[in-house]
Parts: C-alpha cells; structure tokens; sequence
C-alpha cells in the first residue's frame, strides 16, 4: 500500500514537477553554459577534442570582459534601470490614486471609466506605437529617456490601477469609515490606514510594473536610435548582432546579467507579492 | 454628553426610499437602541448620524448643531462597527491612540487615555499585540476602547455583538450596559436582536420598513405595543395571533378553535368592532394550564403537538382549532405530544389589533 502510494507520488506529482522544472529553467542553464563558453567550442565545435552540448571543459570569463568593455552594456544598464524604475513609480502613483478612487468614491460615470481603464490596456503596443511616435516627435523627446519614461505609462498605468482596484475593493470600507469617525479626513485615513494595509498589492503592482519596463521591446526599439541611449534587450539584440554575424557569447552574458537585477527584486519582494496576488489582507 | 434630534429624516437610495420621516429626540445620556429586521433602515440611520451617509432630506442636530453637512470628523462622535473595523497593521494600543492622534493631542495626555480606557475593559495585556492575534471577544473590547478614549459626545454601535458567539454576546452585553451606566454618554445602539435591545436600551425604538412603529421604555413596548408587527416583534417567544370575529353583542370574540370573553378594561373599544374580525394577541407567558377553578370566560382546549422542555420553563406547541399557539408552562407540567390540555388566559393581558391596519386596539 505504502509503495503504492509513493510510486503514485513520483508519477504525479515528482515527475511532472522535474519536467516542469526543467522546461522552465533549461534556457537559463543555456545561457550561462554559453556564457562561459570559449568561442573556440561556439562557433567550430567539430574541432573541439572535448566537445559536449551541455557543458564545458574551458570556461572563459572572455564574453563578460568583452561586454562590459567593448559594448555600451554598462550604459543601457543605467538608462534601463533608470527608466523602469521612474516609469514604475509615475504608474504606480497613478494608479493607486485612480483605483481608490475607482474603488471607493461613488461618482458618475465610475464604472465606465473602469472598463475604459481597461480597454486602454487592450490596445496592442505594436498598434499605439504608431501615434505614440508621433507625439514623440512633436516633443521632441525622441532619442531620451523621456520617451520611454512617458510612454510606458500608457500600459502600465491601466494594469496597476485594475490590480490597485481589486486590493483596495478587498479591504473592508469599515477601516475607513472608522478612521473617518476617528477623525481624519480622506486622505488621512487612505495614507494612515488604507495604503499601509495595501502595501503586499502595491508591491505586487511595482513588481509587475519594473519587470514590464525593463522587458520592453519594441517602444524601446522604435524611440531609441543613438546607441548610448538604448535600453539591455534592444542593445544586446542590435549591437551584437552585425547581419548575420551572432556575437553569441556576449549577447548571453548581456541576457544573463540583464536578468539579474529583475531576479533580485523578485526574490527580495516574493513573500509579499504572493500574499499581493492572492489578496489577502491579515486582520 | 449630548442631545441628538433627528428630524423629518429621509434617505432615498437609487430610488429606494429607505427611512422615512423618522422623527427621534434623544436625550442628554439616555442610551437608544433602534431595533427591527434587516432591512428596516436602522442601520442607514445610524450611518446617517455618523456622516458616513448623506441625508436625503430632513436634519440631524447635536446640541442644537445642525451637523447635516459636518464630516465625520467634526461631529465629535465615535462608532462601533459589527466587524470591529480594528486597523490591522497597528497594535492594541496604537489602534485606540489613533483618534487622538489625529486630533492632535499631546503624547502624555494619549498615553494616559489609552491607558484608561485599556483598564476599565480590562485589555491592559494587550495592548502590543495585533488584532489577528485577539479572540473575538478582545477584539470587540479594543473597538470599545477604541470608541470611549476620545471621550466622544455620542457613541454609535452598530450590532457591535452579532459576530460573536452566544455565551459571550450576553458577558459583552452585561459589560457595556455597565460601561454605559459609568460613563454616561448619550448612546444610539443598533441591533437586530430584541433581547439585546430590550436588556440594553432606555429607550427602544422598533422600526420596520423605514418607518419607526413605535418608542418607548422596553416593558412599554412589551405591555403596550403599537401594533401587530412590535408586539410580534417584542419578546420571546413571539406573541401568539389568532385571527377572531368579534360577536355581535361585543363580549366576545371567537375563531373556530377559541372563544373568549373580552376583558372589562377593552370591552368599549372592541365593541366598536361588534361583527367584524380581529386579531387576537396572547403571550406564550399569559397563558398556563388551566385547573378546575378557572373560568370558562378565559380558557380553551387544544392539542399538544410539540413539547419543548428548556429547564426553566416548558413551551407548548399547541394547535387550537386552526391556530398554532405557544404556550410557556411551569417546568414541573407533564404532558404528551397528542394530549389535550385546557390553557387558561390571564385577561389582562390579551391584545387585540384590528384586521387591517393591524394597530392595537
């Protein structure tokens, strides 16, 4: 019986989980392994005496050198954190503000105005980024971090205030209302009572928000010409990739150290992100 | 220590008129309990003295301040909400201070109140934990505390005691009936339960529908009530109603399982209905079995269908005629499902509330 019931186990639930596991993090190891790869193995492996498709005997720290010095990786670091983190912050603002208000003010029109939140972010990106260069252009802000800094917004704005919405809709009116009688005024009793007890769900929103913004691809590709302006994912893919030449060992490092600081913030906010997207609030 | 006037007061919601004209005058440290079924507009208004809900029409006034466009805040009240509304990320004591901070007082004059308050309700131990880590009944002490600390003009409950267990609500209800008595602050108290608003209240006031049915001091409501629906509503178990027709010469009145006479002290008013029906009101307390040396003016035969012993009294489920009836005996009777007993009525107190409009006759 008992043998039964672990055989049963690993089918079940072992097993799936390891493919799961593995599909999932198989890439990953990908790019590390190709990372430290020398290009000897990379691009003439049948020369190789010790080839072997999943690891290698020589590991090089070449690729990294090269990116960091030969490449403007350093600079799109800075203009993607910059970007990501000031967009997440304008959006976030946004949409706090507009989903208590959504949330917990009754005024004409609310409801509409949520679904049109909404509809907004139903638009796809590589539709809006036509009139969106236009505007770009009328401003002058193409070519500057502006242009992403402002246009980013235009998604993340609807997806934070629909996930503020839902946390706010879930935290009892009573605390409010209590605060209130207790002698604050609105805003009081949103900045002393509702925010604090919103945190997990903004957290959830700003996580969600950076990792959009620096994921970004085509707004970045579109607003950005200057190299030293570009952002990781448009600068990898544009500055070490020459015609059919594929700079594959730099252009892992850079997706591999690229990656790094969005698996920081992560790991660092996960327990409050997953009590965020279920919604609970501890009372 | 305040007066509050309600006047003429309406609440209108999407269409749905939900208090109507109710007129209430509440005085200086009298303790009110607005009592009815869900539904029934108590808690609207309740929420309309607090400012959490707008007024359709009419006034609400505290010492003669007409507070209809004053914000919460600014009305010097505090509320007692059924889910306690205790603020989750603070603790004990930073849950009562924060009325008092939020109207500036100074650190020593709010470690002193809050100090105060967690002595008289005895949650001086808790005052560093979090509300996830209270039981019930602590909790609903913190939101008391939390209430009497600001020293208010008026508390507001609102079924501060429904989200608590039996045993503990009646402990909680002793308790705040002598909060009450010590502090003296003019209360409104809202519940759906009559035990509670008959045990607590100076003053109840029974509404239904929006409407107030009828106020006054709870055994006034229970002796004297208004109308069918209060005296329905009022004690436990509910009043028994059988439906009779008042004889021709007025003296008595009759269904197909009761005939009775009509009390001295109601015989000229039920004359009034001399032929026509009425309802007939009988506690389950003003009836008992009847001996031999009870008048057959004031007593009948029924069928025992259910007999409920609680210890201290027996309650008989039995069927006169048509009518079901409850009747509350002395717990020594011995009785079986399927006997027939005689009850005997006590003729002062029958009620008779006319067909139609159901007010008491």
């Amino acid at each position: 019986m008992i043998e039964g019931a672990r055989w049963k186990k690993w089918v079940w639930f072992y097993l799936p989980l390891g493919s799961f596991i593995v599909a999932l993090l198989f890439p990953f190891y990908w790019m590390v392994v190709t990372t430290v790869r020398p290009d000897g193995e990379l691009y003439r492996p049948w020369n190789h005496p010790l080839y072997s498709p999943f690891w290698t005997s020589h590991p090089t720290l070449d690729h990294v050198r090269n990116l960091l010095t030969e490449t403007l990786f350093s600079t799109w670091m800075w203009n993607t954190m910059l970007i990501a983190f000031v967009a997440t912050l304008i959006s976030l603002f946004c949409g706090v503000i507009a989903g208590y208000a959504l949330a917990r003010l009754t005024f004409r029109w609310a409801g509409i105005l949520g679904t049109a939140i909404f509809v907004t972010y139903l638009v796809p990106q590589t539709l809006l980024f036509i009139p969106l260069a236009e505007i770009i252009r009328d401003y002058h802000i193409g070519d500057t971090p502006w242009a992403l800094i402002l246009t980013y917004p235009t998604f993340l704005i609807p997806f934070c205030t629909w996930l503020m919405m839902g946390y706010f809709k879930a935290i009892p009116k009573e605390l409010e209302e209590c605060a209130r009688i207790d002698g604050a005024a609105r805003w009081q009793a949103m900045v002393y009572i509702i925010l604090p007890i919103a945190v997990p769900g903004i957290l959830s929103a700003g996580i969600f928000a950076f990792t959009l913004s620096w994921n970004e691809f085509i707004y970045a590709l579109v607003f950005l010409s200057s190299p030293e302006q570009k952002t990781v994912p448009v600068g990898v893919t544009s500055e070490l990739i020459r015609g059919d030449v594929f700079f594959w060992g730099a252009l892992m490092a850079g997706a591999l150290i690229g990656s790094i600081p969005v698996a920081i913030v992560y790991s660092f906010f996960v327990e409050h992100y997953v009590a965020g997207m279920t919604g609970s609030v501890k009372g | 220590m305040a007066r509050v006037m309600l006047k003429d007061l309406n609440k209108v919601f999407d269409g749905n008129h939900v208090v109507k004209n109710v007129n209430l005058e509440i005085a200086d440290r009298e303790f009110v309990v607005l009592v009815g079924p869900s539904g029934c507009g108590k808690t609207t208004t309740l929420r309309m003295v607090a400012g959490l809900e707008e007024i359709t029409s009419g006034t609400i006034s505290i010492d003669e301040t007409v507070v209809n466009n004053l914000a919460p805040m600014d009305r010097d009240i505090a509320m007692v909400f059924q889910n306690y509304a205790l603020y989750p990320h603070k603790n004990v004591y930073e849950n009562m201070a924060f009325g008092l901070r939020m109207r500036k007082f100074e650190k020593p004059e709010i470690d002193k109140r809050v100090r105060q308050a967690a002595e008289i309700l005895g949650i001086q131990a808790l005052l560093e934990r979090r509300p996830r880590q209270l039981s019930g009944g602590q909790r609903q002490r913190v939101a008391l505390g939390r209430a009497i600390v600001r020293n208010p003009r008026v508390f507001l409950f609102d079924e501060p005691l429904s989200n608590l267990d039996a045993a503990l609500r009646v402990q909680m209800r002793v308790e705040l009936k002598r909060l009450h008595d010590r502090l003296e602050t003019t209360a409104i108290y809202v519940t759906h339960d009559q035990v509670e608003a008959m045990t607590l209240g100076d003053r109840v006031v029974v509404m239904k529908d929006g409407v107030v049915q009828q106020q006054g001091a709870p055994l006034e409501l229970y002796e004297r009530p208004a109308n069918r629906f209060v005296a329905g509503f009022i004690g436990s178990p509910a009043m028994n109603f059988v439906a009779t027709t008042v004889a021709s010469d007025g003296l008595w009145v009759e269904s197909s399982g009761v005939r009775l006479r009509v009390p001295p002290a109601k015989a000229e008013r039920v004359r009034t209905y001399s032929g026509q029906r009425v309802i007939l009101g009988m506690r389950p307390e003003a009836l008992r079995l009847a001996n031999g040396g009870d008048s057959a003016d004031y007593s009948f035969d029924s069928l025992v269908e259910v007999v409920e012993p609680l210890g201290a009294e027996i309650l008989l489920n039995v069927r006169a005629g048509g009518a079901p009836i409850v009747a509350r005996v002395e717990p020594s009777t011995r009785v079986r499902v399927q006997e027939k007993v005689r009850l005997a009525l006590d003729p002062a107190r029958v009620h008779f509330f006319d067909a139609s409009t159901e007010a008491a006759i």
